[in-house]
C-alpha cells in the first residue's frame, strides 16, 4: 500500500550540512548515515563543591523553599468574618488576601501591575546579571538542587554515583535507588501539598487531606504537582531548561556586551595542560585541565567552550576553579563572572573590571526607574483605595417611567461594596444642578445595611417633578453619593437622568 | 538500531512535480496504518454506542442510551432539589413577611425575574414597561391594586377569563348608548381632567354626560375604582392613550383587556416569586 506524502524530512533538514546538496543526494547525509532526530540524554553527576557562590545558593534555597512551604501557615487576624490566613487565594469567595491587603476581583489590575513589575524585574536582572534568575532562584533550579542534594546523601558523591550507575542491578543498587525515589516522592508530595494550602485554610485542609475529606480538586492538584516536581526535579532536570523553557531564548535577546555571565578567561588559561613538569610546561596557561569545572556543572557542559545556551550561570564552576587555583597557588578568577566587553578589554591587557561597573549603566538604570515607577504607582493606588465603593448602572429598559402625577422617574441598579470586616450602614444621596429626589426600593429610609466584605445590589429611584427642567429635558447630569455612617468615608459615581426630552 | 536507509533509486516517486520538486512515494509507517484502522473501528463502534444514524423519525438511539435532553432534565432536577428547601419556605411564608428575610427575598426576586422573563415579558415587556393596552408595572398606577396581595391575586387568577376568581368588569360600548355629540362632549370632559381638552366649549356639557354614564365606575372625580378595575382618568397615565381620537374609540367601542390565570401553570412558589418581583419594581404599594 503506497499512499500520501512521505518525504524523508530529516535528511532534507540536514542537507545544508552536505557539500553536494542536490535534491536527490540529500537523502543520504555526507557520512552515509541517516541523522537521528534525537540524541539520548547523557546522565550528569554533579560533584559536591564548596565556595561563596555555593553558600549563596544554599542560603537562597533555604529562604525560597522556606517561603514556599511556610507562608500558608502564617496567621493574620482580620476579625471574626474574614479568614485569618496571611496569604490566601480564596477562589470560592473571589478574594485574595495578602497580610493587610485584600484584593477584590475588580482590583485585578494590581495583579497585572505586579506581573508588569515581574517582567521589568526580569529585564533588569537579565540585562545586568544575565541568567541570574535561572542560576539562583528559578524553582526548577532550586528543586533540582534539592533533589541532587538528596541524591548525594543517599548514593554518595560524583564518583560513587558514576560507579553505581555502571554497576549491575544488585541488591545495593535497588536499595539505594528505591530509597532515593522515596525521599524524592516525599519532597514532591510536600511541594504539591504546600501549593493547595494557598487556596484554602491550611490547618483545616491539612486535616481534611489526611482524613480523605478534602475536595477532589485538592487531591488532583497535589497529584499533578507531585508528578511534575518528581519528574522535572528528579528525572528531567537540565532538560527542562534546555528543551522546555522559553526563557533562555528570550534572555539571549536581552543580553548585551556589558551583561555579566559566567565565562572562562581563555587568554589566561590556554593552552591548558596537566603536566606542569614536562617539557614546554612554561608555555602552558593557568588551566591545569583538572575538569573540576565540568564535574560540578549541573548542566553537564564545559564552560571553557565559551558561552552556551545550556549555562544557567549558577557559578558553581567558579567555586570549583577558584578552589583549584588557590591550591596550586594561582590567582582566583580563571572562571569568573565576565561580560563580552571584558574579554576584548582583557585580551588587550586591561585589568578585570569590578562587577558593579557592569551593573550600573543607563539600560539597567532605565529598567530600575520603570520598575520603581510601576511599583510606586501600585502602592499609591493601594492606599488610595476606598473601603467603600459603588458602581451604578442606569436601567435603560425603559429609559424613564412616568408616575401617575406626571413625575418622571429613572431607575438605577447600584452595587454597594463594603470591604470592612463588619456590616456597615451606608446612606445614599445625590447632588445635581436640578432638583431631584432619591428613593430606595424596599425602604422609606436612605440607609442600607451592607453585610461584611460583600456587595449589595440596591434599586435606586431618582425622580423629577412634572414640568421641572430635569423631567422635560433630555439628559441631566447627577452624582450619586454613598456615605459610611460609621466613618467619614464616602464615594460617588457620576451618571445621568433621562427626561421626556428624549421622546 | 537504525535501519540501513534504502537507496534512493529504490524509492518510486508519485510522478508529481512542483517547481522541480518531486515527491517520494514511501510506504506509510506501520503505526500510522494501524492508527488509521483503529479510528475506523472506533468510528463504527461510536455510531453504535451513541445516537448517530438519522432514520425517518429520529436518529438511532445508541446502545448506551445517552441523550443530551436526559442530561438537561437531570441537571434541572438537581437544581430543583438543591432549591427545594428554600422553595418550600417561600411557598409557606406569609407573602408580606418574605421581605423580612433578605436571603429568601433575594431568592424570590431573582426567581421571580426569571419567571417574569419567561411568561410575562411577551405582553408587559422585558423591562416591565408595558405597551399600549398592556399596563406598565414600573409606575404607581394600578388598575386592580398594587399591594402584594392584589398583585398576587391578579397574577394567580388573571383578568377577564374563565377562571372563576378572575378579575372581572366590563365597560359598555357607549356607541350603542350615546349619540355622537354626547361622545364628543364626554371625550373633551375626560381630557380636561388631566390636561387640555380638544374643544373647551364641550367640557361643561361633557361633565353631565360623564356623571350620567361614567361616574358610577370611574368615580365622580374620575379617580377610578380598583375594585372594578376602572382606570383613573385624572392622572397622567393612559393605558390606551389620552388623545381625542383614542378616547373616542375607547368610549364608542369599549376596551376588554384580558390576562390569563397563571395558577394553573405556575407553582405556588413561582406565583409568589413573580408577585414579589413585580412588587419590587418601583410601583408596589
Amino acid at each position: 500500500m503506497t499512499v500520501l506524502i512521505c518525504v524523508k524530512v530529516p535528511a532534507k533538514l540536514f542537507c545544508h550540512y552536505t557539500e553536494h546538496c542536490s535534491r536527490k543526494d540529500s537523502i543520504l547525509s555526507a557520512s552515509g548515515e541517516t541523522p537521528q532526530l534525537y540524541a539520548a540524554r547523557e546522565p550528569i553527576f554533579p560533584r559536591r563543591v564548596s565556595g561563596r557562590f555555593r553558600n549563596l545558593k544554599w542560603v537562597i534555597m533555604a529562604v525560597t523553599l522556606g517561603i514556599y512551604y511556610l507562608t500558608p501557615w502564617i496567621r493574620w487576624d482580620r476579625g471574626p468574618n474574614l479568614p485569618d490566613q496571611a496569604v490566601l487565594v480564596d477562589l470560592a469567595n473571589r478574594r485574595f488576601f495578602f497580610f493587610m491587603i485584600e484584593i477584590w476581583p475588580h482590583e485585578f489590575y494590581f495583579i497585572a501591575g505586579l506581573l508588569i513589575m515581574a517582567g521589568l524585574g526580569l529585564f533588569l536582572f537579565t540585562s545586568a546579571l544575565g541568567r541570574v534568575w535561572c542560576g539562583y532562584t528559578c524553582p526548577q533550579t532550586v528543586w533540582t538542587d534539592l533533589f541532587i542534594l538528596v541524591e548525594r546523601w543517599i548514593e554518595g558523591d560524583r564518583n560513587a554515583r558514576v560507579r553505581l550507575w555502571r554497576a549491575k542491578w544488585d541488591f545495593r543498587k535497588w536499595r539505594l535507588r528505591i530509597t532515593k525515589f522515596i525521599v524524592w516522592i516525599l519532597i514532591a508530595v510536600a511541594t504539591g501539598g504546600a501549593w493547595v494550602f494557598y487556596f484554602a485554610d491550611a490547618p483545616t485542609l491539612l486535616v481534611d487531606l489526611f482524613t480523605l475529606n478534602a475536595h477532589p480538586v485538592a487531591y488532583t492538584t497535589v497529584a499533578i504537582l507531585t508528578a511534575t516536581t518528581f519528574v522535572f526535579g528528579g528525572l528531567m532536570r537540565e532538560q527542562v531548561c534546555i528543551y522546555m523553557c522559553p526563557w533562555p531564548r528570550i534572555q539571549a535577546a536581552m543580553m548585551d556586551e556589558e551583561t555579566i555571565t559566567v565565562g572562562y578567561r581563555e587568554w589566561r588559561g590556554e593552552p591548558r595542560g596537566k603536566h606542569r613538569k614536562a617539557d614546554g610546561a612554561e608555555e602552558l596557561g593557568d588551566c591545569i585541565d583538572c575538569m573540576a569545572c565540568v564535574n560540578v556543572c549541573p548542566m553537564g557542559i564545559d564552560i571553557r567552550d565559551g558561552q552556551q545556551l545550556e549555562c544557567i550561570t549558577c557559578a558553581l564552576c567558579i567555586d570549583a576553579c577558584d578552589d583549584v587555583m588557590e591550591r596550586i597557588g594561582k590567582p582566583r578568577g580563571l572562571i569568573d563572572y565576565l561580560s563580552l566587553a571584558d574579554e576584548e578589554a582583557e585580551r588587550a591587557g586591561a585589568l578585570p573590571r569590578p562587577i558593579w561597573k557592569h551593573v550600573l549603566r543607563p539600560r539597567t538604570i532605565l529598567y530600575t526607574t520603570l520598575w520603581s515607577l510601576v511599583g510606586v504607582g501600585l502602592i499609591v493606588a493601594l492606599f488610595l483605595r476606598q473601603e467603600i465603593d459603588m458602581t451604578v448602572s442606569p436601567v435603560r429598559n425603559p429609559t424613564f417611567v412616568m408616575l401617575s402625577d406626571g413625575t418622571i422617574r429613572n431607575i438605577y441598579d447600584v452595587r454597594l461594596r463594603n470591604k470592612h470586616g463588619e456590616a456597615r450602614e451606608f446612606r445614599m444621596s445625590l447632588t445635581s444642578d436640578e432638583v431631584m429626589r432619591i428613593q430606595l426600593e424596599g425602604t422609606d429610609r436612605l440607609v442600607i445595611t451592607v453585610p461584611p466584605d460583600s456587595t449589595t445590589l440596591q434599586r435606586v429611584y431618582v425622580s423629577a417633578r412634572p414640568g421641572s427642567p430635569a423631567a422635560t429635558g433630555a439628559s441631566t447630569d447627577l452624582r450619586l453619593w454613598v456615605e459610611d455612617l460609621a466613618s467619614t468615608d464616602r464615594a460617588y459615581r457620576d451618571t445621568n437622568f433621562t427626561g421626556r426630552g428624549t421622546q | 538500531m537504525s535501519k540501513k536507509p534504502e537507496e534512493e533509486h529504490d524509492i518510486p516517486t508519485t510522478g508529481h512535480s512542483w517547481d522541480g520538486i518531486e515527491e517520494y512515494d514511501n510506504p506509510m509507517p506501520r503505526w500510522w496504518l494501524w492508527t488509521f484502522y483503529a479510528t475506523i473501528i472506533w468510528g463504527v463502534a461510536y455510531t453504535i454506542a451513541f445516537p448517530a444514524w438519522p432514520l425517518i423519525r429520529e436518529a438511532t438511539p445508541g446502545l448506551l442510551g445517552y441523550s443530551t435532553r436526559a442530561e438537561v432534565v437531570e441537571q434541572i432536577a438537581a437544581v430543583e432539589e438543591a432549591n427545594a428547601e428554600i422553595t418550600a419556605e417561600l411557598a409557606s411564608t406569609e407573602l408580606t413577611q418574605v421581605s423580612a428575610d433578605p436571603e429568601l427575598m433575594s431568592f424570590a426576586v431573582n426567581g421571580g425575574a426569571a419567571v417574569f422573563r419567561t411568561y410575562c415579558s411577551q405582553c408587559h415587556g422585558s423591562g416591565a414597561a408595558g405597551a399600549v393596552g398592556y399596563p406598565n408595572l414600573l409606575d404607581d398606577d394600578w388598575l386592580w391594586g398594587g399591594d402584594l396581595e392584589n398583585i398576587y391575586l391578579t397574577i394567580a387568577h388573571g383578568i377577564r377569563n374563565d377562571d372563576l376568581d378572575s378579575r372581572y368588569s366590563e365597560m359598555p360600548a357607549f356607541g350603542e348608548i350615546l349619540d355622537g355629540q354626547e361622545i364628543e362632549q364626554a371625550v373633551n370632559y375626560v381630557m380636561s381632567l388631566s390636561g387640555e381638552p380638544e374643544d373647551a366649549s364641550m367640557v361643561a356639557a361633557g361633565e353631565q354626560v360623564y356623571l350620567d354614564n361614567c361616574a358610577s365606575c370611574h368615580g365622580d372625580n374620575g379617580m377610578g375604582d380598583i375594585f372594578q378595575g376602572a382606570p383613573n382618568l385624572a392622572d397622567a397615565i393612559w393605558l390606551y392613550g389620552g388623545d381625542a381620537e383614542t378616547l373616542r374609540e375607547t368610549i364608542t367601542y369599549s376596551r376588554f383587556g384580558v390576562m390569563p390565570p397563571w395558577n394553573n401553570r405556575l407553582s405556588e412558589a413561582e406565583l409568589r416569586a413573580v408577585s414579589l418581583y413585580v412588587h419590587s419594581l418601583g410601583g408596589g404599594e
